[in-house]
């Protein structure tokens, strides 16, 4: 009895150890895992109204959002899809790209088939042929003051809205190599745009002169020196936020503060994919990645993945923490598909354009 | 009868000096001598007349503010005694002005200069001149007094400054040639017309004939952005709006044009519908377009609009039928919701409406444009523009109690006498149209016609801008008419009018002032003169002689040679290759590049929508001048030049 009445002592003690334990190894493991933001994913696709599940960019103006689809341009407002086309007005039917100009409300749309001016529900369209645009394919558009950058295959076209010029750049009058320019970022200081093959092009303002960023191991496939510059001349994308350049590639994707380059690959930092179709920054410090393997965060130390899981399709989150552990974080929503094109913000919601639909994520506590 | 008796010679001398007299004047006017001899008397006899256009009341009702629009003045009347208490001098050519919202500044754009000035309305005294945007022809301010609207006519769009420094802080896309704005009466929205129609969408398949589309452009006056765009469809020329007190009816003037039947079709009413589009709660969920017009009794060149204090009538100022129109609103509000609509909201076709409310129709004078009413509704004044007075009309009994005349030259001369012949549609068959219908504020209307002379359905043309027409001879697009008095005259009259012949003094007075017309500043010239970067390379492609491989150019076929001339033209006929199925023939009278900017759309039948169509779709064979050499931006260097001219 009494030896009983010991190893039961024993054993609760041991219990109550293993408990205090598992408690403490529960708290440590809460503490470690960096806290990075989680969404509920609603997808919208055909089936919710949108003309096409092929997305390709996707704008927030407010209340509403405006999605590129192939087959038009589709507004969500009060909780209902309208779609403008060609019928409209609208100069193509697959949709590029989107830029807002915050003063006026007027939204800018790339096409296929040139660049449309959605303002007040009328719509206005300029093509290589009855304006001044350089070529119909716009790539990238983006506003800044009274200028309308666009990104186009045949190089970059300015359009200045007060006088109606337009003002081309290709390689007669700036050092691009290639024309396919493929995004733009337009800033009061710089516009910058994404050269696929040409590296990144800077234009100043201020003096109205052109510079460039290369990759410094050239057209070579293989990254020589970490951090050296540019990761790759086939650049996608660019968003110049807080005088920091955030540049996505087809083999990885840069930072840049205008001194230092930074560079992020799949084997050295929590990208799900080197092939990035745009990088949206939030400042600085943070960015959003949009790869062909899922949608990625980053917030200057740690990265979160969002996507439909790569082997089983359910969705999936991951965290890596800086020592580079990777942790899965238990979600019941992904977004709409792992390739990504588009993004945007909507307060502490996010919006992502992706092959099979547009997803919004809503934040959670 | 012998030839050495006086007596017997007399009344042959008589004769035949009386038929020789007429041979030189009928010879005068068919050479354009009369109008060259009248023009030389004109330049030493300019005058400088009022034109008054538009008009305010104090918020007190105390004074009249009207603005001069050839003497550049803004002239402070006593609203009882209508004694002048002041002029104040503005800039050049103002076309609008408002008051801000605590009555203590008068804004007035200057649309020839650019400019907009700032009145104290406490001193009379002109206290800022802001520099703005391009032909700026409408202010007014938000209630808030944060933000001045300004629209400017040539950009196309509308300015929002700081209303306290003037500082432009963005631009709204207004329609073409935005030119006119209310603020609602609740200050909540503000709503601009323009004069010449969109860019359509929906072309026939030869590319040269569209029903016009316009808008009427909603603002957001506290967030200062375009929250709708009402569409006026069927429209080119969207005029004054005004709403009732209440906020629940507004009611826009407009011009209908029927381009797509032949002109000659003005005995079956086939040039133009002058109509008010109405909306508004009062009107319902779509607006509604009602004509003015009643058979016999043409509304032409619907103007300015106000709606009684108490909503019981529209007034409606006509300037080429010298009149003013009154709606009576209740009737009109009865046919409205009476009658099954047509399901275009139209009934600008039907001749017979306008009966049901129309009430009277005034006469006052020469071009009747600005129109307001007291406070409470007893008087309404008119600016008779040619005539420099204003019509005070008893609204009571729809009569004109009393005029004023401005003070001014006393002598009516041939330029004034001129233009009011351009405005006016007496000479007009039923007085459905003037010259001024399709040349809106003697510009053009940016619509093509089809002209009777050439066979119906054959040779569709595009309205061309008048502005320094002198010396651009010969006329039409087919270079048919030698001179400015066959252009206006026979043509004009046996064509367009099918009416009454003008006598050759009119006919004079109107070559004169057709050919005095002076161009608009050019917007797209640096000030200094000089040619930017861009406009000097486009400069260089417009006068070269060799194209990019090395090759000559032939003289016929190098830009400036059948562009020559200070005003763009050889005077010549040229085959440039762009004949239609329906051209008679492929020869174009070369067209002045004067302020060409403005004019779209462009070629003989206006299939070119932009400049730049003109050689990247309608010259495939280099035949209007080489071009499929350039580089599209070398092609854009070349447009940026041709802006300048």
């Amino acid at each position: 009895m009494k030896k009983s009445v010991v190893s039961s002592f024993l054993m609760i003690a041991m219990l109550a150890v293993v408990t205090q334990l598992a408690f403490a190894a529960s708290a440590v493991s809460t503490v470690a895992l960096p806290q990075m933001p989680r969404y509920r994913f609603e997808n919208f696709t055909t089936a919710s109204g949108l003309p096409n599940d092929h997305v390709y960019c996707v704008l927030v103006d407010g209340d509403r959002i405006w999605a590129g689809t192939e087959d038009g341009l589709a507004v969500y407002e009060n909780h209902a899809w309208k779609t403008y086309n060609t019928k409209d007005g609208l100069a193509h039917r697959a949709v590029l790209s989107l830029a807002l100009d915050k003063r006026t409300g007027d939204v800018w749309a790339g096409t296929m088939g040139g660049l449309s001016r959605i303002s007040g529900g009328r719509i206005d369209s300029y093509t290589q042929l009855n304006s001044g645009l350089s070529n119909d394919v716009v790539y990238g558009v983006g506003v800044d003051g009274e200028d309308v950058w666009t990104a186009t295959a045949a190089g970059a076209s300015r359009l200045n809205l007060h006088t109606g010029q337009w003002t081309l750049y290709n390689e007669r009058n700036t050092p691009m190599a290639e024309i396919w320019a493929y995004a733009v970022s337009a800033t009061p200081s710089k516009v910058y745009y994404a050269v696929w093959g040409s590296g990144i092009l800077e234009y100043d303002q201020k003096t109205g002169r052109w510079d460039k960023y290369d990759d410094p191991d050239g057209e070579n496939e293989m990254v020589l020196f970490k951090d050296q510059g540019l990761i790759h001349e086939i650049v996608t994308s660019v968003s110049y936020v807080d005088k920091i350049l955030w540049v996505a590639t087809y083999f990885g994707d840069s930072q840049y503060d205008g001194r230092y380059w930074h560079n992020f690959l799949t084997k050295d930092s929590g990208l799900p994919s080197n092939f990035t179709n745009i990088v949206k920054g939030i400042d600085g410090k943070r960015a959003w990645f949009g790869t062909d393997k899922g949608l990625a965060y980053y917030d200057g130390v740690n990265w979160a993945v969002y996507r439909p899981s790569l082997t089983t399709g359910k969705p999936e989150m991951t965290v890596r923490d800086a020592q580079g552990k990777v942790t899965p974080v238990a979600v019941t929503t992904a977004p709409a598909h792992n390739y990504v094109l588009g993004i945007d913000f909507q307060g502490s919601d996010i919006w992502v354009a992706t092959a099979k639909g547009l997803s919004h994520g809503i934040r959670q506590p | 009868m012998s030839w050495r008796n006086p007596t017997q010679l007399r009344p042959v001398v008589v004769t035949g000096l009386l038929l020789l007299s007429a041979a030189c004047i009928a010879v005068g006017v068919w050479t354009d001598r009369p109008a060259r001899a009248a023009a030389r008397d004109t330049e030493s006899d300019v005058l400088e007349y009022a034109s008054p256009l538009e008009m305010l009341l104090s918020p007190d009702g105390a004074r009249l503010y009207v603005l001069c629009q050839q003497s550049g003045e803004v002239r402070v009347l006593d609203a009882a005694s209508y004694a002048v208490l002041k002029n104040i001098a503005v800039g050049k050519t103002p076309r609008g002005f408002s008051l801000s919202a605590d009555g203590k500044r008068l804004f007035v754009t200057n649309s020839w200069d650019d400019t907009l000035s700032v009145i104290d309305t406490g001193t009379l005294e002109v206290t800022d001149t802001w520099v703005v945007g391009a032909e700026p022809s409408s202010v007014v301010e938000d209630r808030a007094g944060k933000h001045l609207f300004v629209a400017n006519r040539i950009s196309s769009d509308i300015a929002v400054l700081d209303a306290e420094t003037g500082v432009e802080e963005k631009r709204l896309l207004g329609g073409r040639g935005v030119s006119y704005l209310t603020l609602s009466p609740d200050g909540a929205r503000i709503y601009a017309t323009h004069i010449y129609p969109n860019q359509s969408q929906h072309m026939t398949e030869l590319g040269n004939r569209n029903v016009p589309e316009s808008e009427i452009t909603v603002i957001d006056a506290a967030r200062a952005v375009v929250v709708d765009r009402i569409p006026q469809h069927a429209i080119a020329g969207v005029f004054h709006l005004a709403f009732s007190s209440d906020g629940r009816l507004g009611a826009v003037a407009e011009y209908h044009p029927k381009n797509l039947v032949p002109l000659a079709h003005l005995e079956h009413g086939g040039a133009f519908a002058d109509t008010l589009t109405v909306f508004g709660a009062d009107v319902g969920a779509k607006p509604v377009e009602v004509p003015l017009d009643e058979l016999e009794r043409y509304a032409a060149q619907p103007f300015g609009v106000a709606i009684a204090p108490d909503k019981s009538h529209i007034y409606v100022t006509c300037g080429g039928s010298e009149m003013v129109t009154v709606i009576d609103v209740p009737r009109l509000l009865h046919f409205i919701h009476a009658r099954p609509r047509p399901e275009s909201g139209s009934y600008a076709q039907d001749l017979s409406a306008s009966a049901n409310y129309v009430t009277a129709r005034i006469a006052v004078e020469h071009n009747p444009r600005g129109v307001t009413l007291s406070r409470d509704g007893r008087k309404l004044y008119v600016a008779n523009r040619l005539e420099d007075t204003i019509s005070v009309i008893d609204t009571r009994t729809n009569r004109v109690a009393s005029t004023i005349a401005l003070a001014g030259p006393k002598t009516v001369n041939i330029l004034r006498r001129g233009e009011q012949t351009f405005y006016t549609a007496r000479q007009s068959f039923q007085g459905q149209i003037g010259c001024a219908s399709c040349h809106i504020d003697s510009t053009f209307d940016g619509l093509t016609w089809d002209l009777e002379p050439d066979g119906f359905g054959r040779d569709i043309v595009d309205n061309r801008l008048l502005e320094g027409i002198k010396g651009t001879e010969p006329y039409k697009w087919n270079g048919g008419n030698p001179n400015i008095p066959t252009e206006c005259g026979p043509r004009t009259e046996m064509y367009f009018w099918r009416a009454e012949n003008y006598d050759w003094r009119k006919l004079s007075d109107l070559a004169v002032y057709v050919r005095t017309m002076q161009p608009r500043p050019n917007r797209w010239r640096l000030a200094s003169g000089e040619l930017t970067p861009a406009q000097e390379r486009g400069r260089a492609l417009f006068v070269r002689a060799v194209d990019k491989f090395g090759k000559p150019i032939a003289e016929a076929n190098r830009c400036s040679y059948c562009h020559s001339g200070p005003k763009g033209t050889s005077q010549k006929s040229f085959d440039v290759g762009t004949r239609k199925a329906t051209d008679n023939s492929g020869l174009v009278d070369t067209p002045q590049l004067i302020n060409i900017a403005l004019t779209a759309p462009y070629l003989h039948d206006g299939t070119a929508r932009t400049l730049e169509e003109i050689w990247t779709v309608y010259n495939p064979d280099d035949k209007h001048g080489r071009t499929n050499d350039l580089t599209k931006d070398e092609l854009n260097d070349l447009i940026e030049y041709l802006r300048t001219r």
